[in-house]
């Protein structure tokens, strides 16, 4: 496969680590493929702009840092003004219609998908944002299964929130083909 | 078993200078060890850095001789990994609350079961007789050659309010009370406090005019007085010596196991 | 899919290993970047019957492992930069009373408070010179979370064999970054457990006199054996002495424990070596952006290699002499102003020959920061 570099970035409190891991984990346990995930930690991670590198390859990876997404989301204005740059030309720019404006000048693949508004009207809890986010990358990429992606939720959240994180993934993945 | 039996006998006549109320601590500590009639392979002694760390050297217990100030933070150590033992802690006033002072609140806030015996003789011995945070204002030390204008400590009002639940104070005058209130304080279950008056002739006296060991321990006796003793209202000066503080509480290790029960780890 | 794999932080793999390695003792006080060890041992240590205490500061956490050590445990307390400077004191009691425990280092930019979340590698030097006096110590890195696990058994293993402290000196980069960790299996990875004394009740025990391999036995605190343990110099019954030949012995006897024994202690790994006419040497996280290079260049031919060390301390001076024999350049990347460039230029036939390559601004050196300084070196023609 070839190395795909993401950076999913938002602000604090949008759960956008949580699904960084839950992405590399599913990769790295449930498929077999190598992962790497790191984060900016400090006070920009405890309510400000956060962001995590995860890389994702079937080679071994050494440099654990992205420089250059092939993949990036960004989920507020402030992380799409800091990071759309950053994005390499020919690559894919996820953000969110109801938190980021975006500008045409970008070398990438803008998709600008209506997840936060989608999650309010299916779900009603913007709680689960992060992992509609998700699905809808994964629906996008095509870099894990939606299977394993629920197996590491399944792992992770308390039971009672399976099936709302469930409905989240699957409408994500609806959201992210509709936008092929 | 004989108050000798505690001792290693080998390393004496013991290192403190004549006069020294810590050889008098030394000898009440053991016989109130005595009377509970504690195995020696039982009681693990930590002590820090001065002239009273000098006192785990002369016990045939587990001795473990520290650095300055953090005999509380190993006794921790010791206490947690093996619940089973006694843990004693002799240190100076220097020692205990001034480099060891955070360590003493927080063993105190833990209510951890050991016995901490402060040998309190106002000053820095060992160093040559400098002013420590329980000299007082007024006193005369070699690093307070004009007149010590630092306050200092009430060790048993900061033990009580550190949260200690035994507080006990004595002299090396009133050795029949220093051993009745170590015994209580080593059968005490939680932190407890035992400070002891003990005179440094040998630079607290000589720097202060004091005048004898025997002038020092006379001093005790005339300036101390048995709690809520009718002496003490008539002269509020008097220090106040007994029992202060003697309450139970959640001991942290016992604490602990239930967290080890809580977590599924019991045996 | 098996139980055993864990997509974890190096802290965490850390935590896991040590667990491993059969600790059941852990003292600390928080402090990014590290904090996660803390945080995985208070969850993890109760539920094996183990005990986690969070202390009042870092020199209270060094002091409480020292502590529960005697009673017979295997024990670690973990810290940062400001924390590992305040454990100094205890670190060199452990040093002289001879205690085994395991001290992590999960280093940040510096000084003082620095760079708390940013990456560095400037405690390279404390870790062997930071308390006072002479003595040896063993500091032990990875770079990656695999052999952060590997490292840390270790660590636990030599703290036993040789009765001393051992520094785990990892980096932010590893200590956050999540990769996969197989945890092995009991049994797969060899442990050391602590060597007792077999002396009887009443014989006159001395914990202090090494056998003739040099290893001392103990015997636990509370055990049948009352001795005495002091950060004073001391004979082989534990009491202190000035008598300068006792002195003497037990200086020669702490040190030589461990640089007799570097061969034993010392852990590498070289990538590319054989015909490598550019000797890359890191350690810890930047190992891994040294890699990136030595594998695009050798794509294109160029002989680049790269020596990772895995054990700072003692300092494999012979190793890195052998291996680096050939090599026309040398370039040691390192996160901090030059400290173990110094120490390969010491080992090294031709000083002149070994560059430095680092960055100290508490961001994690890239390939690309690599290869212009690699330009630089190159392009004097030397």
């Amino acid at each position: 496969m070839e190395r795909s570099r993401l950076v999913f970035s938002g602000s604090g409190g949008q759960g956008v680590i949580t699904a960084a891991i839950i992405l590399a984990e599913a990769a790295v346990v449930y498929e077999n493929l190598i992962a790497v995930q790191s984060q900016s930690y400090g006070p920009e991670a405890r309510g400000g702009a956060t962001r995590s590198d995860i890389i994702i390859s079937d080679t071994e990876i050494n440099f654990p840092k992205v420089t250059q997404p092939n993949i990036l989301v960004c989920l507020t204005q402030e992380s799409y003004t800091k990071y759309s740059p950053i994005v390499r030309p020919g690559g894919m720019l996820i953000t969110d219609t109801r938190y980021v404006k975006t500008y045409k000048r970008v070398a990438a693949r803008q998709k600008e998908l209506p997840i936060y508004y989608s999650v309010m009207e299916k779900i009603g809890k913007p709680i689960v944002l992060n992992i509609c986010t998700l699905g809808a990358v994964i629906a996008l990429t095509g870099l894990v299964s939606p299977e394993s992606i629920m197996k590491v939720i399944e792992k992770r959240m308390p039971p009672n929130f399976l099936n709302m994180n469930r409905d989240a993934l699957y409408l994500g993945l609806n959201i992210g083909e509709d936008a092929k | 078993m004989a108050v000798r039996d505690y001792i290693r006998d080998r390393f004496f006549p013991h290192m403190w200078c004549p006069g020294c109320g810590h050889g008098i601590v030394l000898n009440n500590m053991l016989r109130a060890i005595e009377t509970l009639e504690l195995s020696k392979n039982d009681i693990v002694m930590v002590s820090g850095i001065g002239c009273s760390s000098r006192i785990s050297g002369y016990v045939d217990f587990h001795t473990l001789h520290t650095i300055h100030g953090r005999a509380l933070a190993f006794a921790t150590g010791v206490k947690m990994s093996r619940p089973e033992l006694t843990l004693i802690v002799p240190m100076g006033d220097g020692d205990a609350l001034a480099i060891g002072g955070n360590h003493f609140i927080h063993a105190a806030r833990r209510n951890i079961d050991m016995t901490a015996i402060i040998m309190n003789n106002r000053i820095y011995g060992m160093t040559g007789g400098q002013y420590s945070p329980l000299s007082g204002y007024g006193a005369r030390a070699s690093t307070a050659p004009y007149m010590n204008i630092d306050q200092d400590f009430d060790v048993v009002q900061l033990s009580k309010a550190a949260g200690a639940t035994f507080v006990a104070r004595s002299t090396t005058y009133h050795v029949q009370q220093m051993t009745d209130i170590i015994r209580q304080a080593i059968s005490h279950k939680g932190f407890s406090v035992v400070e002891i008056l003990s005179q440094c002739p040998t630079y607290f006296g000589r720097q202060n005019k004091l005048g004898t060991a025997v002038d020092m321990m006379t001093r005790y006796k005339d300036t101390t007085t048995p709690i809520g003793s009718k002496a003490k209202k008539q002269n509020p000066d008097l220090i106040e010596r007994g029992i202060f503080v003697q309450k139970e509480m959640p001991e942290y290790c016992t604490e602990y196991e239930k967290v080890i029960e809580r977590a599924g780890g019991g045996a | 899919m098996s139980e055993n794999i864990k997509f974890i932080q190096g802290n965490e793999a850390c935590v896991e290993a040590a667990l491993y390695g059969g600790l059941d003792f852990y003292a600390g006080y928080p402090i990014t970047p590290s904090t996660e060890i803390a945080e995985h041992m208070a969850v993890r240590l109760p539920q094996i019957g183990g005990k986690f205490i969070q202390m009042e500061d870092e020199i209270a956490s060094i002091a409480a492992i020292i502590g529960a050590s005697l009673t017979g445990h295997k024990v670690m307390t973990a810290t940062s930069g400001p924390g590992f400077s305040l454990m100094q004191e205890g670190l060199g009691y452990a040093v002289m009373a001879e205690i085994p425990c395991v001290i992590v280092n999960v280093q940040r930019g510096g000084p003082s408070t620095g760079l708390p979340t940013n990456v560095g590698q400037g405690d390279v030097m404390q870790a062997q010179w930071g308390s006072h006096g002479d003595y040896s110590i063993v500091a032990i890195t990875a770079s990656n979370n695999q052999d952060v696990f590997n490292m840390t058994v270790h660590a636990f293993n030599i703290a036993e064999t040789y009765r001393t402290p051992v520094i785990l000196l990892f980096d932010e980069v590893i200590g956050h970054m999540r990769e996969r960790v197989d945890i092995p299996e009991k049994g797969e990875i060899n442990l050391v457990e602590r060597l007792k004394t077999q002396i009887k009740t009443g014989v006159d025990f001395h914990p202090y006199l090494p056998r003739e391999d040099g290893r001392l036995p103990m015997s636990d605190f509370g055990g049948v054996h009352r001795y005495n343990v002091t950060g004073l110099a001391h004979d082989m019954w534990g009491f202190p002495t000035n008598d300068p030949q006792i002195v003497h012995g037990l200086l020669r006897h702490l040190v030589d424990k461990i640089n007799n024994n570097v061969q034993e202690i010392t852990r590498y790994k070289e990538y590319c070596m054989d015909d490598a006419e550019l000797v890359l040497v890191s350690y810890g996280s930047t190992a891994r952006s040294a890699l990136h290079v030595v594998n695009n260049r050798r794509k294109r031919g160029e002989r680049l290699g790269l020596l990772e060390l895995q054990t700072l301390w003692p300092f494999p001076y012979s190793l890195v002499k052998e291996k680096c024999a050939k090599a026309s350049y040398i370039g040691v990347v390192e996160l901090n102003m030059g400290q173990v460039v110094q120490l390969v230029r010491n080992a090294v036939d031709k000083p002149e020959r070994v560059f430095l390559i680092n960055r100290i601004d508490g961001v994690f050196i890239s390939p690309t920061d690599i290869r212009n300084t690699l330009r630089v070196i190159q392009g004097k023609g030397m």
